[in-house]
């Protein structure tokens, strides 16, 4: 079983359109959306729920106001700027900044801290017309993130395997920290979707190399090719240079916005030559991967 | 006042409106643009800004001295983030988990730990034209980037107009660049995606207790322009300022180019956008 995340550095070069492109492409895939903090796969893939699951991960602090004797000995512990005296002197959590290390529930002499372990997300296993599908829901301002991603990656290879599905196909996050991460490691191949713009170009050459660093192989597909063609040559070129393949160039389409506002795959939507560069690529990456 | 452009989804303009507004302000105000968006900065591609210092940002690690160590396991009991693991005769740090809370070092009974600073990023500082500019860049393979955050809003000088260029999302990245805002812009484009995530994103600034007011970029594609109108006008969110889908914009965009550079004209409407901000946040 491969693995193929698709990821861009920047947002809004266009992942989630190639990933449900893939989707509809692919004939024997799991799909899974990584982007747990906002997700949109699922607008374009229409699941079916299955099974909804509750993740749970982090603490944050509570404190009891009765206990508190308002001593202020964790105020000036707390390096998350989550701690705050009210008008009685008691302290209280800001729970947006509490990152759960519970330093303030180790040192409180009067044991007012508890540590709860909130609900801080979901993950779903739904049915797709394209195959199988795990997707998530971050709590707003939740962290963990990362950990999430790995959840629905653990549950999306349990699936290829149960199922003899030979690939895994996922819709990343933009960025690249904790949940890109963690969306990364262990891939077999991760697709950047760039597009010709400073922003593109910079971003790209900022999560190629954090590709690099894990040691996992990269294709560069330049989407919305013609928009500036210095640019697209200039990626090229360094492409090239760092060896890296550029399975795909799409030429900028407005018709991929009106799929998106459809809520259709772009190549069941239309069949320009647009949708037929994305058909040529996603052949192209199967041949590099399997 | 300190003003945060954010979006829940990435691409829709945020960096865009962020740097507009502050160009169309520069003359008129003393104006602080933070590009907190610290994975991947661009605003500098715009504002083009002379950089005149960069500062080192360090996060706070544990290091064990072995002469002082008894083995005893409390750091790894305590750690909530599993950075520490005690095995025969040595203790371990994962230091990509660790979140610099200090609890190790301070609950040790030997006082066998002490902190060191590992590099995670810099913030580099400077002038474009005649605002002052300061980003934060995280180090590639660096997992954690609200601490480069915090250092970068440590910078923050709240008697100018700041304007935040924060990152995509709603998660922690999010929460700690739009925190303690005036006012915060939600960026959105009129497609299913973009109307998802500025749901998220208008969650996000309500829980925050801040208020928020939209911009539709790229507006005239399909009929979801109507559909965001409706969810602004449900929860009481201003629409302050629309800018229209045009190949001509992206093609200036993809040159580095701003709107006020390819479309001075523009510059009344942020003018316009700063003024419905400030109604509302006084």
């Amino acid at each position: 079983m491969k693995q193929i995340v698709v990821i861009s550095g920047k947002g809004g070069t266009g992942k989630t359109v190639m990933s449900a492109c893939f989707a509809a492409l692919s004939r024997n895939a799991v799909l899974a959306d990584v982007d747990v903090d906002a997700s949109n796969l699922h607008l374009l893939l229409h699941p079916e729920i299955l099974e909804r699951h509750v993740f749970k991960s982090g603490q944050k602090a509570r404190i009891d106001v009765e206990k508190c004797t308002g001593c202020g000995l964790c105020l000036p512990l707390c390096r998350f700027d989550a701690l705050f005296e009210d008008r009685e002197g008691k302290v209280v959590v800001e729970p947006l900044s509490c990152k759960g290390c519970a330093v303030c529930f180790h040192i409180c002499p009067e044991q007012a801290v508890e540590m709860e372990t909130p609900i801080a997300g979901e993950w779903y296993v739904s049915k797709t017309k394209y195959g199988p599908f795990v997707h998530a829901r971050l709590g707003i301002a939740e962290e963990n993130s990362g950990k999430l991603v790995t959840e629905v990656r653990k549950k999306a290879r349990e699936i290829a395997g149960s199922e003899k599905r030979d690939l895994v196909i996922m819709d990343g996050a933009p960025g690249i920290g904790c949940p890109v991460i963690a969306s990364l490691t262990g891939t077999d191949l991760a697709l950047v979707v760039t597009e010709p713009t400073p922003s593109g170009r910079h971003d790209m050459e900022r999560i190629v190399g954090l590709a690099r660093h894990f040691k996992i192989r990269v294709a560069c597909c330049i989407n919305k090719f013609d928009l500036n063609l210095e640019n697209s040559e200039q990626i090229q070129r360094w492409c090239g240079e760092k060896s890296i393949p550029v399975v795909g160039k799409i030429t900028f389409d407005p018709a991929v916005m009106e799929s998106v506002v459809r809520g259709i795959p772009y190549v069941e939507y239309t069949s320009n030559s647009s949708a037929d560069e994305v058909r040529s690529m996603w052949s192209f990456l199967l041949r590099i991967i399997i | 006042m300190i003003i945060s452009v954010a979006s829940g989804k990435g691409g829709t303009g945020k960096t865009t409106v962020a740097v507009n507004l502050a160009l169309a302000l520069q003359h008129d105000h003393e104006v602080q643009f933070l590009d907190c968006d610290v994975e991947e900065p661009n605003a500098h591609f715009f504002l083009k800004p002379r950089i005149e210092e960069s500062r080192e940002v360090f996060t706070p690690i544990p290091e064990i001295d072995d002469s002082l160590c008894t083995y005893c396991g409390k750091c790894a009991e305590v750690c909530a983030y599993n950075a520490l693991a005690v095995v025969k005769g040595a203790v371990l740090v994962f230091s990509e988990l660790c979140h610099g809370c200090g609890g190790c070092s301070l609950l040790c009974p030997e006082k066998a730990i002490r902190e060191v600073g590992k590099r995670i990023g810099v913030v580099e500082s400077g002038r474009a034209g005649e605002m002052a500019f300061l980003q934060g860049r995280l180090d590639i393979g660096q997992a954690m980037s609200p601490p480069l955050i915090r250092a970068l809003k440590k910078r923050l000088d709240a008697a100018r107009t700041v304007i935040i260029d924060a990152p995509p999302g709603t998660s922690c990245p999010v929460i700690e660049s739009v925190k303690r805002s005036d006012f915060c812009l939600l960026v959105t484009e009129p497609t299913p995606f973009g109307l998802h995530d500025l749901e998220l994103a208008a969650a996000t600034a309500k829980e925050m207790g801040i208020p928020c007011g939209v911009v539709i970029n790229r507006l005239s594609l399909g009929d979801e322009d109507g559909k965001v109108r409706d969810f602004c006008a449900a929860e009481e969110i201003p629409v302050l300022m629309t800018i229209p889908f045009d190949r001509k914009i992206a093609e200036a965009y993809s040159r580095g180019q701003t709107i006020l550079e390819a479309f001075p004209a523009y510059r009344e409407k942020f003018l316009e956008l700063f003024e419905k901000i400030g109604k509302i946040g006084s």
